[in-house]
């Protein structure tokens, strides 16, 4: 992008949004070219970074089965990159980026992973959904010593120096719904369900491990390959059983049917008994499960699109602003949003691109502008954030009912899991 | 497992095990008719029976939004509408592909296979294209959600019992088209014996367009029932076209009855054994019974009875 260069000093930005509206105005007044150090010493690896620009990667899937989750991400990453660029870029550099497309494939994913880092030379990558494709990105981009941010909530078990997680490992998202239940709520038998793949199960183990350690009783624990339509035999089951909760990790097409046919079979979830609590649901689903569904249906989730604080509307309105009016924010894509501006924040930070640099700074990075109101990098790369409950209403959000009082302390090996 | 829980209690449980059971019987009739007349009768393996039902379920869909934007007055009988509509639209794709590629594939059965397999691509990325990624759902008139309460504890939900009225008229209406009509008689004489049934007079490049179109258009109504217990995207075909071929092919090919009896077969296994062992496992041990009856009856369940 060429734009004239002034020499005027650049003025602070008080509203992104308005920032981001007057665009190439605010390029042409905030880059400041006497401000950016020189790029021989913010870029000692061979990074494709200039005097003025820095590249990054985007990864995700916009075709095949994942493209109705990921394309949030997308959305959320790009608005956070322009936001950055219109306040000024990353050491007074501009940040371009370089969109991949990982085809809902795995090895695809690693396939353009290499790409990036060996022929682009990314600075960070933003990217990967599924815990498969972020398994199969993991070798390439510690080989050649890339940085990764992962944006969703995942099974945990993983560290890896390469990656950031900005979405929650299991137990943030767990612990503090089962303690919720129990405390406010007064559950004491948990159903289990689950789609079939390593999250669910992992999730399930982790809540089981909980659940026994509070002498509470686990009445049932069921999987179904993804895609299942036909939930009428555990739902038969569930009346059979009567658990107070039903601890739910069913993903994708089948979450439909099954709280269809929930309903279908006369179990009403506003009439909590049972209660309905689930992970996976977030209102990116609920466009498709159809908010009449799954009304009052409790959900688990660090951030939910109605969060009511100051830098949640400002976030909101300019992703509806950027992506369009019918658009909704599910935990995801504000986890993906956190991405760009957590790793600008360890560049500025490090005053280096370089990825060592960046990974020693990263601990300890705090972004207080996040929609989800404050986040904060762990030692094992993992954020802390607070766990919300909300239950989730006819018209497809989700109204919070609960919030923990400190930042749950991200934990991705837990104690009795192996 | 039982001993906590009083008789009465156990028997509706199991009456509504049973009804569980006959709603998925239910769903495999309507999967497999279409793709019974196709495969079976003609010999053509459509893989592209998958996106032919989601064809209809979008017209289900873009009906039911219509419906709800311009008369929302008759919204509850929409529905009705959108089956019919869904049958046409299917059927007439139907028709058409069997002009544009299938009739040149009849003496080369496996090209068809990947022919339809390309064609199943290109109305997956056609779907996305107009609809986007994004799943959607049909919104269901009022009269149809809920349950039909027959006791306390028996509650027997509402589009299911639909769902079972559309499979069984379906396959009545099939039956006697076949087996009852004089153009299911022309059918079945093309199928058994193409030269002949040309010598008698028989137009058989007009049946074979008209047989293809009906199988695709059952699809097509197969899709519409199925927008009241899943979702639809773009690849939601994918899902169904497994089991499908399963049915039609553990039934025996030729035999509309045998697929009926392996649908009810395959589906009471199925719902039975999740309600004692768990999903993934029941959908395992279905696989095996039917590989192992496969095995001992290579041609299906009712096809043996055929003299050749």
């Amino acid at each position: 992008m060429k734009t004239p260069k002034h020499s005027l000093p650049s003025r602070p930005r008080r509203r992104l949004l308005a920032g981001l509206l007057a665009l190439p105005a605010v390029l042409a007044l905030s880059t400041p070219s006497f401000a950016a150090p020189p790029t021989s010493e913010v870029n000692t690896s061979g990074l494709a970074v200039t005097e003025d620009t820095v590249k990054v990667g985007i990864l995700h899937s916009i075709t095949g089965t994942m493209a109705i989750s990921e394309i949030g991400s997308v959305q959320a990453e790009k608005l956070a990159i322009e936001q950055i660029n219109a306040s000024g870029g990353v050491l007074g550099r501009q940040i371009e980026f370089v969109q991949e497309d990982g085809a809902s494939d795995w090895p695809t994913f690693a396939e353009k992973a290499r790409k990036l880092l060996r022929q682009d030379d990314v600075a960070a990558i933003f990217g990967c959904w599924t815990s498969a494709s972020r398994k199969a990105v993991l070798p390439v981009i510690e080989q050649f010593n890339g940085m990764l941010y992962y944006p969703t909530f995942y099974e945990g078990l993983e560290q890896s120096p390469n990656v950031i997680y900005t979405g929650q490992e299991a137990t943030q998202q767990i612990l503090a719904g089962i303690d919720w239940a129990v405390k406010e709520k007064g559950a004491k038998t948990f159903y289990l369900l689950g789609s079939d793949y390593i999250w669910p199960r992992t999730s399930n183990k982790i809540a089981r491990i909980h659940i026994e350690k509070k002498g509470l009783k686990v009445v049932g624990e069921e999987y179904y390959p993804l895609g299942h339509t036909q939930f009428n035999s555990v739902i038969n089951k569930i009346k059979l059983r009567k658990p107070d909760v039903i601890f739910a990790s069913v993903v994708g097409g089948s979450n439909v049917a099954f709280y269809k046919q929930m309903k279908a079979a006369g179990i009403d979830l506003t009439e909590e008994s049972p209660l309905l609590l689930t992970i996976s649901v977030t209102e990116d689903e609920i466009r498709g499960i159809g908010g009449e569904n799954v009304e009052g249906v409790y959900a688990s989730m660090k951030y939910f699109q109605s969060l009511d604080n100051a830098n949640n509307k400002e976030f909101v309105a300019a992703f509806k602003e950027r992506w369009g009016d019918d658009m909704v924010i599910g935990d995801v894509t504000q986890a993906a949003y956190l991405g760009p501006w957590l790793w600008k924040a360890a560049v500025e930070k490090a005053g280096s691109f370089d990825i060592d640099k960046v990974r020693e700074a990263s601990p300890g990075i705090e972004f207080k502008k996040a929609p989800e109101g404050y986040v904060r990098i762990h030692e094992n790369h993992h954020l802390w954030s607070k766990t919300r409950i909300g239950v989730a209403q006819t018209d497809g959000q989700y109204k919070v009912v609960h919030e923990t009082k400190d930042l749950m302390e991200p934990d991705p090996f837990p104690e009795g899991y192996k | 497992m039982f001993a906590d829980y009083s008789t009465t209690e156990l028997m509706s449980i199991f009456a509504m095990q049973g009804f569980a059971g006959l709603s998925l019987f239910s769903v495999f009739v309507l999967m497999a008719m279409g793709l019974a007349i196709i495969f079976g009768q003609m010999g053509v393996i459509n893989m592209a029976h998958g996106e032919f039902m989601i064809l209809g379920a979008y017209t289900t869909y873009l009906t039911s939004q219509f419906f709800q934007d311009f008369m929302p007055g008759l919204f509850a009988g929409s529905f009705f509408v959108a089956m019919v509509l869904a049958f046409l639209v299917s059927a007439a794709l139907g028709a058409f592909v069997e002009w544009a590629m299938v009739r040149h594939l009849y003496r080369r059965p496996l090209d068809t296979l990947l022919a339809t397999w390309g064609l199943s691509l290109i109305l997956q990325q056609a779907y996305r294209s107009i609809f986007g990624a994004r799943e959607v759902g049909v919104d269901l008139p009022q009269w149809m959600m809920g349950a039909f309460s027959v006791t306390d504890l028996v509650q027997l939900p509402i589009n299911g019992l639909f769902v079972m009225i559309i499979a069984l008229s379906i396959a009545l209406a099939v039956y006697l088209l076949m087996y009852r009509s004089g153009w299911g008689k022309k059918v079945r004489a093309v199928v058994q014996n193409r030269p002949m049934a040309e010598a008698v007079g028989i137009n058989t490049a007009g049946v074979d367009r008209a047989t293809f179109a009906l199988g695709c258009g059952i699809a097509g109504v197969a899709g519409s029932a199925f927008t009241m217990i899943g979702s639809t995207g773009p690849t939601s075909g994918q899902a169904y076209i497994v089991d499908t071929f399963l049915v039609v092919v553990f039934g025996g090919a030729q035999s509309l009855i045998g697929t009926i009896i392996s649908a009810f077969g395959i589906s009471q296994a199925q719902s039975t054994m999740e309600f004692f062992l768990s999903g993934s496992m029941a959908k395992v041990l279905t696989l095996l019974v039917v590989v192992g009856i496969l095995m001992l009856r290579p041609e299906g369940l009712m096809a043996l009875k055929v003299r050749r």
